[in-house]
């Protein structure tokens, strides 16, 4: 309870639904406080994207929404909250940088810990809490990086992080005696033996494993064409469209100008063809083909080219000649191409 | 495990009714999650739900859901493609 208002601790929580926050809620609701858990669907989720392509045979639980699952697991409300445009311009200009990959994670988190103290004052709420834990992370969850998210969220003094409590300094709602300190928890370090420990303890065994990779951000080859389109394209002007088509295909670069992705499967095409009309497509035909979207304006000789490309990954990569239809708008034209050594390829991909 | 299966768990009672409907149809997680809650936000208790959605992802995420939130899930079923849930709204739900 809380001394002022008699009224039962509420805690404002980001739960991504991996282990971390899962555990870090449930030592709030052990404590008998009332725990909200928001989740955001930033764009860059990989479960998010395996489903907009929803491959046959794909495992519906390498899908679902775990910030939902962690809710059911522990009875606890989520509100799922999409970060939206606000969060594509976080993503495209990070005021503290990027990691090792395309992960701003410093900025990624104030804008999640803003959010949550916004949704905090609208909704009311007496803190907030996170499953950080103290070295886990090169990038955002070092002792410095613990604090300066905390300063610039204005929300000092005011963001527990249950799961490391014991190697920081005292919260306000511990000082309050809204939480008791003795019960939170003392883990650091990038080892995840205590966390699986606790949920063997708890019997939360149904979480996404690896932890931390389900965001596109940190993954190598995404942060390879998201950087790519930030050198060849005006920041300001990059669409939430574009961030999305980084995930799909294969990515070539074949001058500042034009880019083009080519499918990998069916699964694939049906989702780029979603996208074809807002440019230049290819498809061989009469064949087994991808689909390839181009980005640009490709002149005459560069639609030669993509067209070669489509036919290499066609199902007659092994003919002389393919024929392979442009299109765009209303427009068709027809190309009889040779696919394209894979040696030359190599030089365009991303 | 299979949607056809998920389906085949919670099969909504044939003679269950709507008192209201959305339709999030080509929307993929978690927008018909999202508007599934606005929509909970604007009807009464004890009103029942009907999210149309072809996404079948959503027939564990919306049980999930309605766990979290106290809600009560009522099953599901499939016509022209599409699944259809259905979603009784609690008496002081958590959100």
């Amino acid at each position: 309870m809380t001394a002022e208002t008699g009224r039962r601790v509420k805690a404002i929580g980001l739960i991504s639904g991996g282990l971390d926050s899962t555990l870090a809620a449930r030592v709030l609701v052990d404590q008998g406080i009332d725990v909200v858990g928001l989740h955001f669907s930033t764009g860059f989720c990989m479960n998010d994207h395996r489903r907009a392509l929803d491959r046959p045979g794909e495992d519906p639980r390498r899908m679902r929404n775990e910030g939902l699952r962690a809710g059911a697991d522990l009875q606890i409300p989520i509100e799922v909250l999409d970060a939206g445009e606000a969060y594509l311009k976080m993503v495209l200009n990070p005021r503290h940088g990027y990691g090792k990959r395309a992960n701003p994670c410093i900025d990624c988190r104030i804008y999640m810990i803003h959010g949550a103290a916004d949704y905090m004052r609208e909704h009311g709420g007496d803190f907030i809490f996170t499953g950080e834990v103290l070295g886990q992370r090169p990038m955002s969850q070092h002792m410095q990086a613990l604090r300066l998210i905390e300063k610039e969220c204005g929300i000092e003094g005011y963001l527990l992080r249950p799961l490391s409590a014991h190697h920081l300094p005292p919260t306000r709602p511990e000082e309050l005696g809204w939480v008791d300190r003795d019960r939170l928890m003392g883990i650091s370090g990038r080892s995840r033996k205590e966390q699986m420990a606790l949920s063997e303890r708890w019997g939360l065994k149904d979480y996404p494993q690896p932890s931390g990779g389900c965001c596109f951000l940190a993954d190598e080859s995404f942060a390879r064409r998201f950087h790519d389109k930030r050198q060849h394209t005006p920041v300001d002007a990059i669409r939430r469209e574009e961030m999305i088509l980084l995930k799909v295909g294969r990515h070539f670069r074949l001058s500042a100008g034009v880019k083009i992705i080519v499918a990998r499967d069916a699964s694939e095409n049906q989702f780029l063809a979603r996208f074809a009309g807002l440019g230049w497509s290819f498809e061989a035909l009469d064949t087994g083909s991808p689909l390839t979207l181009a980005e640009g304006e490709p002149d005459e000789p560069t639609r030669r080219l993509i067209a070669s490309i489509t036919a290499r990954y066609s199902d007659r990569r092994n003919q002389p000649l393919v024929e392979v239809a442009a299109r765009h708008g209303d427009m068709e034209e027809r190309l009889m191409v040779p696919p394209v050594a894979d040696a030359t390829l190599e030089g365009w991909r991303i | 495990m299979s949607a056809d299966h998920d389906e085949l768990r919670d099969p909504a009672p044939p003679a269950l009714r709507a008192d209201t409907t959305i339709d999030t149809l080509g929307l993929f997680c978690p927008v018909p999650i999202i508007r599934t809650a606005e929509a909970m936000k604007r009807i009464a208790a004890g009103s029942v739900l009907e999210v149309i959605s072809d996404d079948r992802v959503i027939l564990i995420d919306m049980p999930a859901w309605c766990r979290s939130t106290g809600h009560r899930y009522l099953g599901a079923r499939r016509s022209d493609g599409a699944f259809h849930l259905f979603v009784r709204k609690a008496e002081g739900a958590r959100t």
